[in-house]
């Protein structure tokens, strides 16, 4: 009666020569795709079969990224891409989180937001934009902040609030047994049931946020990453348009990889299998 | 209630309304019990025939429809705690922090709960498994866990619900002698609802059967076997001829095929 179980699987350097080989299979045959297909891109715009102020080139991106971040302007646009993103994505999960669990608990609030909810969530919200620049004006981020938040916000309090509506009865019980007060009956059972919820809605929020900071910039054509796309993309500089796709894309990585060190932070109870590992 | 009793339940009835036919059905029917400050009470029956209800309305979870329910008040400690069926630990807490649960519901402070925690995580040798998860344990390791959380409250009477149920023939074997061991340690009043006819002998001072759906106490029959018991004695003749009595009550409440019988 002395064996915890426990499913972590041993470290690779523990394993055997096979062992090895199959946890570097999947990093090797991921890397060599990637180097493959950008190798032919490189050799076919230098061959001149890939129109550059179209489809750009590799080392060309990396120049005029380099070139870029050189300028006042980028930083410019990098901050008001950045800031928009921040303030939208943070109010989501500010007003989102708290809407979600009150919602959750009281039925009754549920019912009254419900159709709202529906409506905001089956809606194609970016149908919105020309309205919220009317609302809150073309220049300035307010905006887009707004399309940030309106993108993210569902994503998060539609989560959070079927997480508190699914929460097993049996820990209930158990709390009610111990007659727990309300209070510690949501904060030692509901809420940490919740938690896998929450931070789905926040991993879905950041992908719908992100495509919020891209059209509201495309469409308002102030300032951000996404001008910087859309001015180089008129000036036939494929290179510099697709550095600022690059940019985004690496906001999404990093957003999700901190939402993952969350999620490993909040769910250490959780018993990790080697599929979700990888 | 008279003296030297821990709990006196009077005619107790439980109706509830099935949400899903919109029937009205009757749970338990007119369940009398006094049980002796000590004792080791069990009560069997069919699946389904209410046994986990009443024990729910000795807990406080259901109100009973009708009747009434006394448990001596505690000295110290609580009235009554529940030990609940597998994987009833908060999956999210620590072993440490779940067993101490039942006490930071009453106030007491975190760390000190742990403290006061640490000597049941001993009586149940579950020492040195403080900081693992539930799902770092086995089946009887968590429900060694799941008995120290309802004894760390010190409860007059410890009410059981199937908490055997989930374990494997071997372990469940095990846990009962251990139950036992730690029954005759902690001298509590005890509960315990079951299905294994087997289990209730073996633990048990009295055994009650439970007839079918609505619940009555269809008899009340006490073990006399001397304790401490080894599990060898299950293999006694007196115990056998208890099983064979038991069995026979039951089987006269099983109806194959029934939806009762197939309900838990």
């Amino acid at each position: 009666m002395s064996v915890a179980v426990t499913s972590r699987p041993q470290a690779p350097g523990q394993r055997g020569p096979l062992g090895r080989i199959l946890d570097n299979e999947r990093l090797l045959l991921g890397l060599s795709g990637v180097i493959i297909i950008l190798v032919l891109w490189e050799i076919g715009s230098r061959a001149g079969a890939i129109d550059r102020g179209f489809f750009g080139r590799p080392t060309g991106i990396v120049e005029a990224g380099i070139k870029e971040v050189q300028t006042k302007r980028f930083w410019g646009d990098l901050t008001a891409s950045v800031s928009e993103f921040g303030i939208g994505y943070l109010l989501a999960i500010g007003l989102g989180v708290p809407i979600g669990l009150a919602a959750g608990r009281f039925r009754r609030l549920q019912y009254a937001l419900d159709p709202w909810l529906n409506f905001f969530n089956s809606l194609p919200r970016i149908a919105l934009l020309p309205v919220l620049v009317i609302m809150f004006g073309v220049f300035g981020p307010a905006s887009k902040i707004a399309v940030v938040f309106l993108g993210a916000f569902f994503s998060i309090v539609i989560p959070t609030m079927q997480g508190v509506r699914t929460t097993d009865r049996r820990f209930l019980d158990v709390a009610r047994s111990f007659r727990a007060s309300e209070r510690l009956r949501f904060r030692s059972v509901v809420i940490p049931s919740t938690v896998p919820f929450i931070i789905t809605g926040l991993r879905l929020g950041i992908a719908r946020a992100l495509i919020g900071v891209v059209t509201a910039e495309l469409y308002t054509q102030t300032e951000g990453i996404g001008v910087l796309i859309r001015r180089a993309t008129e000036l036939r500089q494929g290179d510099r348009a697709l550095f600022g796709v690059l940019l985004f894309t690496i906001s999404g990585v990093i957003g999700v990889e901190a939402i993952r060190r969350v999620e490993a932070r909040f769910q250490k109870w959780r018993p990790t299998t080697s599929l979700e590992r990888r | 209630m008279d003296t030297g009793l821990a709990l006196q339940a009077r005619d107790v009835r439980m109706e509830y309304v099935d949400q899903a036919t919109g029937e009205r059905l009757l749970a338990v029917d007119r369940v009398d019990l006094d049980i002796v400050e000590g004792q080791f009470v069990s009560i069997v029956g069919p699946s389904g025939c209410g046994k986990s209800t009443f024990l729910k309305i000795v807990n406080g979870l259901f109100p009973a429809s009708e009747g009434t329910i006394e448990i001596r008040p505690a000295a110290q400690g609580v009235a009554h705690a529940m030990v609940f069926q597998d994987s009833s630990l908060f999956p999210w807490y620590t072993i440490v922090d779940n067993i101490a649960y039942g006490l930071v519901c009453q106030g007491v402070p975190r760390k000190e709960a742990r403290a006061r925690a640490k000597p049941l995580i001993d009586l149940v040798s579950l020492t040195g498994f403080e900081k693992k998860f539930p799902y770092q344990l086995s089946g009887g390791m968590q429900q060694r866990a799941n008995l120290a959380r309802a004894l760390t409250v010190d409860p007059e009477i410890l009410l059981m619900d199937e908490p055997f149920a989930a374990l494997d023939a071997q372990t469940r074997e095990l846990m009962q002698a251990e139950l036992l061991r730690i029954w005759s340690e902690a001298s509590k009043t005890v509960l315990f609802i079951t299905h294994q006819i087997d289990e209730a002998i073996y633990l048990s001072d009295r055994v009650l059967v439970m007839s079918a759906r609505p619940g009555r106490i269809l008899a009340d029959i006490t073990i006399d076997l001397p304790r401490p018991r080894r599990l060898e004695i299950k293999r006694s003749p007196e115990f056998i001829e208890y099983a064979d009595r038991i069995w026979g009550l039951i089987s006269t409440q099983l109806r194959p095929e029934s939806p009762v019988a197939a309900a838990s």
